[in-house]
């Protein structure tokens, strides 16, 4: 979040094609505010992959969620602004989010299995979602459900659209479920955790297929996942979560090859990796991840960052804001940038 | 096939493997598939685990990988006797523990230990901490120096807990944290064998890296031996000494780690080692990638002969036909495939030729 951006381009309306300003997403619980996320925002023009990346409780998936606008209104304190094409997101009716959602955006969920109606057949599931946007006869939606199948590579489709969710293997069921997000030609896609539940060679299978799709249809794609050599496959830009707030922002290069908060430092420490020599000690981060409730003051990251006592105290009691320190390279951090990149250099690039 | 004795197993083992502390032969475990709602009858089997061997010596670790469904889950069950084998030999110490009866096991069960995947399943909720990880001691009688509470503490010290959290119940630890107390109840009788199963899997992957070392420090102070199980290549790599991969309830290729992953001999490793995805954008770009077709197939019917022949995109005539068997091509790198990657000249005649001597027919 850049100030000029916020305030300068705020009553004149988005330049980007989806457009996230201050989004927070809290959950009032009975043990307290849980402040799943806490101003996040960020821009994505069409054609471009975003990668989320953060632990488990970082926030990401109700992100997505918030972008769909899948988030209950009695429950969960949505505030903030997202702007798709010209379009705000969050003020707008339930009814007026129905018409975009499958439409305009859709979503490749985390496990397929949990995901599908289980008695209704796949091709049902994906003729219904067409004919809501699209109006078609049942014979033409039916002949669109198995062009789409076949496109995302299931063998035999004209068969295997009346097979039910239980009849696919875990990959197919994962096709099945993009070959339901495209089915409307999304202009954005947001895929949470696609290939987590999958094997490796799977993985690279449907890895492939997103990226394949992403060119033939030019959609915005938001990669959540927690696996960082997934978003190094396919990701432009790299926003890296932590305690619900972005604490890094960057293309994928500076990510990986210029991080620098101390939280993609471990990151990147934690990872045994097939494409370096086999390290004799990895790095992992101390502690664990924050509770949602009681996010530390200051900065979330303080109490398990090494290098949070280079700071004078500040981390413990200021959050750090989400600076500029580079084109496009956005960090929150209170060390100075001269210390961060001499620690990078020093000390944390030769151990990866 | 009967089962010989156990002496005489040791006497027949080679010599250089004297030192293996488990051994495993043939190992096989078929799960019948029975019809009908009165009379079962048996209408064919899962071939989960289908011919395995391999020998762990003492004080390494073994990896073993493969894709869901390989059996490389219940041959770490079958190895601590949680699973019954269909056929096949497992050798601890010495000693064939095959068949052995549950009464028996126990005195074992103090050498022979197991991590499981999940720490949120593998610890009962309703017992503190202080009375999981004391339980090994209870059951097994064993008389501790200042009684178990304080046994208990140590462990929990020695796993990077606080032993104050002695009274606590799991729910009260994160994921992390309950694989420590799961790792503490393991460590619990020094066992001289750990089959730990997928350990870091469930874990995110900063708390991951604080397992694996943590596995890694224990191995020597105790001087542990781990057979490990895990799907995720670049995790096996970083703590095994040697490494199996698994395809269909077949071991396909067994190395050191180093010459596993430096030169991958089968093309299903070679295939599964370019499927995962490096974590570096630079070089997104111009790698040579060996992407399959297809899912694995049912364990149910595999594939005739090699198993991944329906896979492979080096197969020919043969691979349908005559099952390649697990032969040392290198010094201790062995395959089973009749045309390798990455192998000297020969290697797969020898293979082929194995496989004939095996079954002139």
């Amino acid at each position: 979040m850049t100030q000029d951006q916020t305030e300068g381009s705020a009553p004149a309306g988005p330049k980007s094609f989806l457009d996230v300003r201050d989004l927070r997403i809290h959950f009032p619980t009975d043990d307290g505010l849980v402040k799943s996320v806490d101003g996040l925002s960020f821009q994505l023009e069409r054609g471009r992959t975003l990668g989320i990346v953060g632990e488990s409780g970082s926030g990401k998936s109700v992100t997505s969620l918030g972008l769909l606008g899948l988030h209950n209104r009695r429950n969960a304190r949505v505030s903030g602004e997202i702007w798709l094409d010209g379009q705000e997101v969050v003020g707008a009716s339930p009814e007026q989010v129905r018409r975009l959602r499958g439409r305009k955006m859709a979503m490749i969920f985390q496990d397929p299995l949990s995901s599908m109606h289980p008695l209704y057949t796949v091709g049902a599931q994906i003729i219904e979602a067409y004919r809501i946007h699209n109006d078609v006869s049942k014979q033409v939606a039916r002949k669109h459900a198995i062009d789409m199948l076949g496109r995302v590579g299931i063998p035999q489709p004209d068969k295997r659209v009346d097979d039910y969710p239980h009849q696919f293997s875990g990959g197919m069921r994962q096709r099945a479920m993009i070959a339901m997000a495209l089915s409307c030609d999304p202009e954005l896609l947001i895929a949470d955790e696609p290939t987590t539940a999958l094997d490796v060679t799977v993985q690279a299978q449907i890895l492939d297929l997103i990226r394949d799709l992403q060119e033939e249809f030019n959609s915005a794609v938001i990669m959540i996942t927690h696996d960082l050599g997934v978003v190094a496959e396919l990701s432009d830009d790299i926003l890296v979560m932590y305690g619900g707030r972005c604490v890094e922002y960057g293309s994928a290069d500076d990510i990986f090859h210029r991080p620098e908060h101390p939280y993609t430092w471990g990151l990147l420490g934690s990872m045994p990796r097939l494409d370096r020599d086999r390290s004799e000690r990895l790095i992992p981060i101390k502690g664990s991840p924050p509770s949602l409730i009681n996010v530390p003051v200051g900065c979330a990251f303080s109490p398990r960052c090494a290098y949070s006592e280079l700071n004078q105290g500040r981390s413990e009691t200021e959050r750090p804001e989400l600076r500029e320190v580079a084109p496009g390279h956005r960090v929150a951090c209170h060390l100075g940038r001269e210390d961060r990149h001499r620690i990078w250099t020093e000390e944390i690039r030769p151990k990866l | 096939m009967t089962t010989p004795d156990s002496e005489v197993v040791a006497d027949q083992r080679p010599a250089g493997d004297g030192d293996a502390l488990l051994e495993v032969r043939g190992l096989r475990k078929h799960f019948p598939v029975n019809r009908g709602a009165i009379i079962k009858r048996q209408v064919g089997a899962v071939k989960a685990v289908d011919g395995v061997d391999f020998s762990v010596r003492a004080g390494e670790t073994l990896g073993l990988v493969g894709e869901s469904g390989c059996g490389k889950t219940t041959t770490g069950r079958m190895i601590t006797r949680l699973l019954e084998p269909s056929d096949g030999q497992i050798i601890f110490e010495g000693r064939d523990i095959t068949h052995v009866s549950q009464g028996d096991m126990r005195p074992l069960r103090r050498d022979l230990q197991m991590i499981f995947q999940d720490p949120y399943s593998s610890l009962n909720p309703r017992k503190t901490v202080g009375s999981i990880i004391g339980a090994p001691f209870r059951l097994q009688g064993i008389a501790t120096e200042n009684g178990v509470k304080r046994a208990v503490q140590d462990l929990l010290e020695v796993v990077g807990l606080n032993p104050e959290h002695y009274n606590r119940y799991p729910h009260e630890f994160s994921g992390g944290q309950r694989q420590r107390i799961g790792i503490a109840r393991t460590l619990a009788l020094r066992p001289k064998l750990i089959v730990a199963d997928e350990p870091v899997s469930a874990l995110d992957v900063s708390i991951q890296a604080q397992v694996v070392n943590l596995l890694e420090d224990l191995q020597e102070e105790f001087n542990l031996t781990y057979v490990v199980i895990a799907h995720d290549l670049s995790v096996v790599r970083h703590i095994s000494d040697r490494v199996g991969v698994m395809y269909l309830g077949k071991l396909v290729e067994l190395a050191d780690s180093a010459a596993l992953y430096d030169s991958p001999m089968h093309p299903y490793t070679v295939a599964l080692m370019s499927a995962v995805p490096i974590p570096d954008p630079a070089k997104r770009k111009g790698r040579d990638r060996v992407r399959l077709q297809g899912d694995v197939p049912s364990p149910l019917n595999p594939p005739a002969a090699c198993r991944f022949h329906t896979r492979c995109w080096k197969a020919q005539e043969i691979c349908g036909k005559v099952e390649p068997p697990l032969v040392e091509v290198l010094p201790g790198h062995r395959v089973a495939c009749h045309f390798p990657e990455n192998a000297p000249e020969g290697a797969g005649e020898k293979v082929t030729q194995a496989a004939e001597q095996a079954d002139p027919a």
